[in-house]
């Protein structure tokens, strides 16, 4: 690319010759990764929609209209619920929720995950001997239970949503930013930085950490999904963001289920909806992990004879 | 090989240590509310105050003490507390359940096995095709429809439609065999979708693995055909993998089955767990916990030691 930009014009070599990092994966997405493109898309949609929320919205999040559970007509698009409020609208504010929840959690995920991962793989012995046992005791706890459980404690809400959500995630990543970083602080230059008497805190932050971005990046994308779908979860069962907060997972519970034979389309938009954008998040992170995990890059094409032949013909 | 199973059980001893550790201080920051209830239930009658409660229920001593008594009443008796509310032993509570929840489970990965294996060996001998694509996005879309709002679905479309709705009390497999399939089917097909979006991605990545082997392809330049070079060549080394992420996916199982319990009123041990919670009814909670922490860790030391069975390179030591 930068060779053909040269030819072209010498202005443009005078631009410096590497993209930035980011740049260059996004370039890359696009071009190898339709499926993940097509997750970008969704996820773009729902932060925009997220952030302007109030200006998408026909009407307020928790307006009555005076139509109950009516159906989805001209005036309102997908229906209003048993309260008369507008579902669209609803939809539209609660993609704030997943937005909100979905990014702080994730963040406060890997923000754990990298505290813990980096002091356990990091200092290593006996410190991270006992750590990885708490690990292992809090691992084998499904999910799921002990979000219900620790959400029963704090009481429903959304910060403490953010906060459990991040936590149980953070801890089960934590693996794998560990391993990342037993991998790194092998190798040379950061022996050679301890030679010549850098600071741990120098080390951590100059060698370790701007190498573990990719696993970082990774465990970011692939945890949101799962967290969004996780909120969503806790909303539906009654332990999550409390009404007349419209979160997807909330508004298919109480409500959304007992009115579900007469007014099907307040149980139908909130699940569609989430299911599009989890869907999406999914598609994104698994592109960028693909770009990014360098175990899952090359070996282009099919396997088997049709692959032989060809490389041979490149030989050629 | 017996030397390797006993260090395992050993090792678990100190994982379900700290996990009971977990489990009972975490609960025990929510007791003071099951004795407001309990206060608040007794209308009339003897007045009995804070103080007797905490007495019968022997919460009048440090917590630590209390902890003691607990684990001790495990290991020497099995017994894993009482229920406040219904004053009978947590064990039997979920005993009583266990088999809902393990029909529903095996039921899912029935599911799942069945969805995923094909899809994945078609994605994976067809990388990069549209086949390939489309399984890919199926996979995908398994693991993002949530199963909560499937089941609601399931709930509305059939009742409106033919007028159908899934039974409400439990029909025992022993009385009606078909009633009871109907029962479970369909929770146990949601949970099992979203089983094989995991799978299905599993087995693809380790086909793929496989096929690029050199053995693979000597057995293509021996002329073989493609059917007997994926199911006999290939799919059996990919298959040993996929075991183990079958075995990691205990804790989504349990997970989806408290929520799928839930939904078609199907009296398993995630619905006594979410009940419990709503009791306050600790013991319960506690109890659940750790069964559930316990079967987790049962369940990977199997699969740890089943792969030694399926992959011969595999030494114990």
């Amino acid at each position: 690319m930068n060779d053909i930009a040269r030819d072209a014009s010498p202005a443009v070599a005078e631009e410096p010759k590497r993209r930035s990092f980011l740049a260059d994966l996004f370039i890359r997405l696009v071009k190898e990764k339709p499926l993940g493109t097509i997750g970008g898309i969704i996820v773009l949609i729902l932060l925009l929609t997220g952030i302007f929320a109030e200006a998408l919205a026909p009407y307020g999040y928790n307006e009555s209209l005076g139509v109950y559970r009516g159906p989805p007509s001209p005036e309102y698009v997908l229906g209003t619920d048993n309260l008369g409020r507008d579902m669209l609208s609803r939809v539209i504010f609660g993609a704030r929720i997943s937005v909100i929840v979905g990014l702080s959690a994730s963040s406060l995920s890997v923000l754990v995950s990298t505290i813990i991962g980096i002091l356990c793989g990091y200092i290593g012995g006996k410190f991270d001997l006992i750590v990885q046992r708490f690990v292992d005791a809090w691992m084998c706890f499904p999910a799921l239970v002990i979000l219900i459980v620790i959400v029963s404690l704090l009481g429903p809400g959304m910060w403490q949503i953010i906060i459990v959500l991040g936590l149980q995630y953070g801890i089960a990543g934590s693996r794998v930013v560990r391993g990342a970083v037993i991998g790194i602080k092998e190798n040379v230059y950061v022996e050679a930085s301890r030679a010549i008497g850098a600071p741990t805190g120098r080390i951590l932050m100059r060698h370790i950490l701007p190498n573990i971005m990719a696993p970082l990046i990774i465990l970011f994308t692939t945890r949101m999904p799962a967290i969004i779908l996780a909120e969503a979860t806790l909303s539906f069962l009654g332990y999550g963001i409390p009404p007349p907060t419209p979160s997807w997972g909330g508004m298919l519970s109480g409500p959304g289920r007992a009115n579900m034979l007469i007014a099907p389309w307040m149980a139908i938009w909130p699940g569609l909806a989430l299911s599009i954008v989890v869907f999406g998040v999914n598609m994104f992170g698994d592109g960028l992990r693909d770009l990014l995990d360098p175990r899952l890059r090359g070996g282009v094409g099919r396997y088997g004879v049709k692959k032989v032949k060809e490389a041979t013909k490149n030989e050629k | 090989m017996r030397a390797y199973i006993i260090r395992r059980l050993l090792l678990i001893i100190p994982t379900i240590f700290l996990a009971s550790l977990i489990v009972f201080f975490v609960i025990r920051l929510i007791q003071g509310d099951v004795i407001d209830l309990m206060l608040v239930e007794q209308v009339g009658g003897q007045k009995i105050d804070r103080a007797d409660i905490e007495h019968i229920l022997g919460m009048d001593v440090p917590m630590h003490i209390q902890y003691v008594r607990w684990v001790g009443n495990i290991i020497m008796h099995g017994d894993l507390g009482t229920s406040i509310w219904k004053s009978t032993p947590v064990s039997q509570e979920i005993l009583a359940r266990i088999p809902v929840t393990i029909e529903l489970g095996i039921l899912a990965l029935v599911t799942a096995l069945v969805i995923s294996f094909p899809i994945g060996i078609y994605s994976a001998i067809r990388q990069d095709t549209g086949g390939d694509y489309m399984g890919r996005s199926f996979a995908i879309l398994c693991i993002s429809v949530p199963g909560f709002w499937l089941g609601t679905l399931v709930m509305i479309y059939p009742s409106l439609w033919w007028g159908w709705s899934p039974p409400i009390l439990l029909i025992p497999f022993t009385e009606d065999p078909l009633g009871n399939l109907q029962m479970f089917i369909i929770p146990a097909v949601i949970m099992g979708m979203l089983l094989s979006g995991v799978n299905m991605r599993m087995m693809r990545t380790m086909m793929l693995e496989v096929l690029r082997q050199d053995y693979i392809r000597t057995a293509w330049s021996k002329g073989l055909t493609e059917r007997v070079i994926v199911m006999r060549h290939a799919l059996k080394n990919a298959l040993i993998p996929v075991i183990t992420i079958i075995g990691l996916q205990m804790p989504i199982l349990i997970g989806g089955a408290v929520v799928m319990e839930q939904i078609f009123c199907l009296p398993g041990i995630g619905r006594l767990l979410l009940q419990s919670i709503v009791e306050r009814d600790y013991p319960i909670v506690t109890g659940v916990m750790l069964f559930f922490a316990g079967a987790i860790l049962l369940i990977n030391l199997v699969v740890d030691l089943t792969y030694g069975f399926l992959d011969p390179r595999v030494h114990y030591r």
